[in-house]
């Protein structure tokens, strides 16, 4: 079954049908705190990418800046507010950015890969907060996104915006499902256990690398226009470390195993966050840890493994 | 084995914090439904840098008034009713930490799953032009208890969203009156100011003023340090060598201890007259550190500048502070105790008109617009932003420390009517400086 070829456009649709069903149930809080999570997935999806061909990225965040201020300066200059035509935007300069870097970065490994993304973001913050004439480090608000032509206000836009946000998480994931099955993909986990082999067989591992890289910036740029459009005020912080960081927490809570479960450890952060940031406002960042403490413990694969039983067996790896 | 007990102890903490979570539920739910309830959300930083300056403190005020006022009779006119108009006042504390974005999801939790009545809150600038949008869109009534920057409503025009105390333009402007109306010597001046919005925007203030009253003044090196930095030995190195006569900074928290602390063994407080456009809340940190004769701002008439003024809503505050805390309250509990008198007088102004009812948004925004009350740093009015944006008195004066008390004192200030130092309805702060400030009208 898991092998036909429609397996994953089934599950897709059917994740779907149950996203856009709950959304018709859960109180709007609830509602924007799934769509700010899916935005978040998206990115830490991006890492995923990378972490199962042994890199982890600490900058993220470059991207999801990218598309939130690319979303939100087209939006104050331009007048352009349709959500579809920022999101291609958005993606599309941090795929041409990520091209570039990807030169640069494909040749690095390890800690060294790690720390020359986390620079590159580090970069763009600086940039974007000496800019006064873009708000500085205060950041620039952005007015509501509409859809193709549809401008809905209140519950309606929260609705609308986890609708859209849903079915871009539903096709994203769908699409790096079928590519991390495919043969390119697969690759991917080849580099993990051994590179030298991986080129002895005829692979380039670089270019496997550079567009796994590539992949991981159009998610990360699409998360920013929607987590920009959404929040509706961008700042340098989107590309700061910390927040690089916290995408990639949601990939070790996750494992690199399950899509499913990125989007799923996402959620969950999300709201022990705002549970505990409310009933412990003096120690919510002591239950956060806390919290990850013990999903680390208990699940060394991440929430992934639970999925799966073929993944679980993994443990000692 | 090994696995069995890892599974038993985490079944032991799942049911010991699902015990834990359901007797915090009880507690929460049991304060709730005991009578009628006015619900605040109170946000201000409970972690990080701006924590032990401004958060923790404006904390502390807030539960403090907040207790006062659910006793009753505690405050003199027009504040003696219980809570606000009758109803209990309840408080939900949230931690501003965390970057806008994540103060707009607690943000639309307080309103949304908390249903609070009122959000009062918001020390980061960058926090203060994030919500705003958020709060019209879901007309939910919020105060701005604290932030700086003039952006709020010289970019925006919101409904239900007010600031009830200045924004940062007064802070700096007063000091170049200072620095004329005192004869101090400022032939030349120099700036040490971190590098993120407040800072820039406090130095380009100050520049600015200095033009306008102090013009031939040279404008020497203006360092721009990174936020949290904490090591000031070459920004020091670079001011001495400068021997400019004033040295300019909106340094604040942690950052500003540190260079009091640096700069004082290093003689620069001697060399060049040091100007603190924010610098109050410090003193009770430092101490007899804080040199002498060093002039100091404190956002608006509070802490130490407001104790000789006096009065009964002052004293009273001043006192249940002291015991309850063990310090004298500085610029931020001031703050908090301005908003939320405000916020009072417009619950108590809507219930007025509606019959003793609990106000909703629309009611309590209607109230608050062009609202005026006493606080205790002076009567404060919302006159700018179309009634939204208030404007307060300033003072600055100089420190003296005070060995038979054992205190620092503040001397020979100047206070500053609200319209002498603010700009008037419908002009931008920094474009009305470089005007010559128009229509100031000074006592």
């Amino acid at each position: 079954m898991t092998n036909s070829r429609f397996f994953v456009p089934v599950c897709c649709v059917l994740i779907f049908a149950v996203l856009v069903g709950i959304g018709f149930i859960i109180p709007q809080w609830a509602m924007f705190l799934a769509t700010m999570a899916l935005a978040k997935g998206l990115v830490a999806l991006g890492i995923v990418i990378l972490m199962r061909a042994g890199l982890v990225s600490f900058g993220q965040g470059l991207y999801f800046c990218i598309g939130a201020y690319v979303s939100g300066l087209m939006a104050n200059w331009t007048g352009i507010t349709d959500i579809v035509l920022l999101s291609i935007l958005g993606v599309l300069v941090s795929v041409i950015l990520a091209t570039i870097c990807a030169r640069l970065l494909s040749g690095y490994r390890g800690i060294f890969f790690a720390m020359l993304t986390l620079s590159l973001s580090m970069i763009l913050y600086g940039a974007l907060s000496k800019m006064s004439i873009i708000g500085g480090t205060d950041g620039l608000n952005v007015s509501a996104p509409t859809f193709l032509g549809y401008a809905p206000e209140g519950r309606a836009l929260g609705f609308s915006l986890y609708f859209y946000t849903c079915l871009v998480s539903v096709i994203a994931g769908g699409l790096i499902r079928v590519y991390f099955n495919s043969e390119r993909g697969l690759t991917a986990l080849a580099i993990r256990d051994n590179e030298l082999r991986v080129e002895y067989l005829g692979s380039s591992v670089k270019s496997a690398i550079s567009s796994g890289y590539i992949m991981a910036a159009a998610v990360g740029g699409l998360g920013g226009v929607i987590a920009g459009l959404a929040i509706g005020h961008v700042d340098p912080e989107y590309a700061y470390w910390t927040t690089s960081g916290e995408f990639v927490f949601v990939a070790i809570l996750s494992g690199f195993f399950s899509i499913t479960a990125v989007f799923a450890s996402s959620i969950v952060l999300e709201v022990v966050r705002s549970f505990s940031n409310l009933y412990f406002p003096n120690t919510w960042q002591l239950v956060l840890g806390v919290f990850l403490l013990i999903v680390i413990l208990l699940l060394p694969n991440g929430l992934g493994s639970l999925f799966s039983k073929r993944r679980r067996k993994g443990g000692s790896e | 084995m090994k696995i069995n007990y890892l599974r038993a102890g985490a079944r032991f903490k799942l049911t010991r914090s699902a015990g834990l979570f359901a007797l915090a539920a009880s507690i929460i739910s049991g304060t709730a439904a005991a009578e009628e309830t006015f619900k605040v959300g109170v946000v201000t930083f409970l972690s990080g840098g701006a924590a032990e300056s401004f958060g923790v403190p404006a904390m502390n005020g807030g539960k403090m008034l907040i207790k006062m006022l659910n006793e009753g009779g505690k405050l003199p006119a027009p504040y003696d009713q219980k809570g606000f108009g009758g109803l209990t006042i309840e408080a939900i504390e949230v931690d501003e930490a965390g970057g806008a974005t994540k103060q707009v999801q607690e943000f639309r939790n307080l309103v949304q799953r908390e249903e609070v009545d009122t959000v009062l809150g918001y020390v980061s600038s960058g926090d203060c032009l994030a919500i705003p949008p958020v709060a019209d869109e879901l007309k939910a009534f919020t105060i701005l208890y604290d932030c700086g920057t003039p952006r709020v409503f010289e970019e925006g025009e919101y409904e239900y969203v007010f600031r009830t105390a200045s924004h940062a333009a007064m802070d700096n402007i007063s000091l170049a009156k200072y620095l004329k109306s005192r004869g101090i010597k400022a032939d030349s001046y120099a700036g040490i100011n971190q590098d993120y919005a407040w800072g820039q925007d406090s130095w380009a203030d100050f520049s600015a003023a200095m033009e306008q009253y102090l013009p031939d003044a040279e404008q020497k090196t203006s360092l721009f340090p990174k936020i949290y930095a904490g090591q000031y030995g070459t920004e020091i190195s670079a001011l001495m060598r400068e021997r400019a006569d004033v040295v300019h900074s909106s340094l604040w928290g942690g950052d500003l201890q540190a260079l009091v602390l640096q700069a004082g063994p290093r003689g620069l407080f001697k060399k060049s007259q040091v100007v603190l456009a924010a610098g109050d809340h410090v003193i009770p940190q430092l101490g007899k550190k804080m040199p002498d004769g060093v002039i100091i701002g404190a956002r608006g008439v509070n802490g130490l500048a407001a104790k000789p003024n006096g009065g009964e809503l002052l004293e009273t505050l001043w006192a249940a502070y002291e015991e309850e805390y063990g310090t004298f309250p500085v610029q931020a509990p001031f703050r908090m105790w301005q908003a939320m008198l405000g916020l009072k007088m417009a619950v108590e102004k809507a219930m007025a008109e509606n019959g003793g009812k609990k106000p909703n948004d629309e009611e309590l925004a209607a109230a608050m617009t062009g609202l005026e009350w006493e606080a205790p740093s002076g009567t404060i009015r919302m006159t700018l932003g179309k009634g939204h944006q208030a404007i307060q008195p300033n003072a600055i004066g100089r420190t003296q420390w005070d060995a038979e008390k054992n205190a620092m004192t503040l001397v020979d200030i100047e206070y500053y009517s609200a319209e002498c130092v603010n700009p008037p309805d419908g002009i931008a702060a920094v474009e009305w400086i470089k005007q010559g400030l128009p229509g100031a009208v000074c006592e």
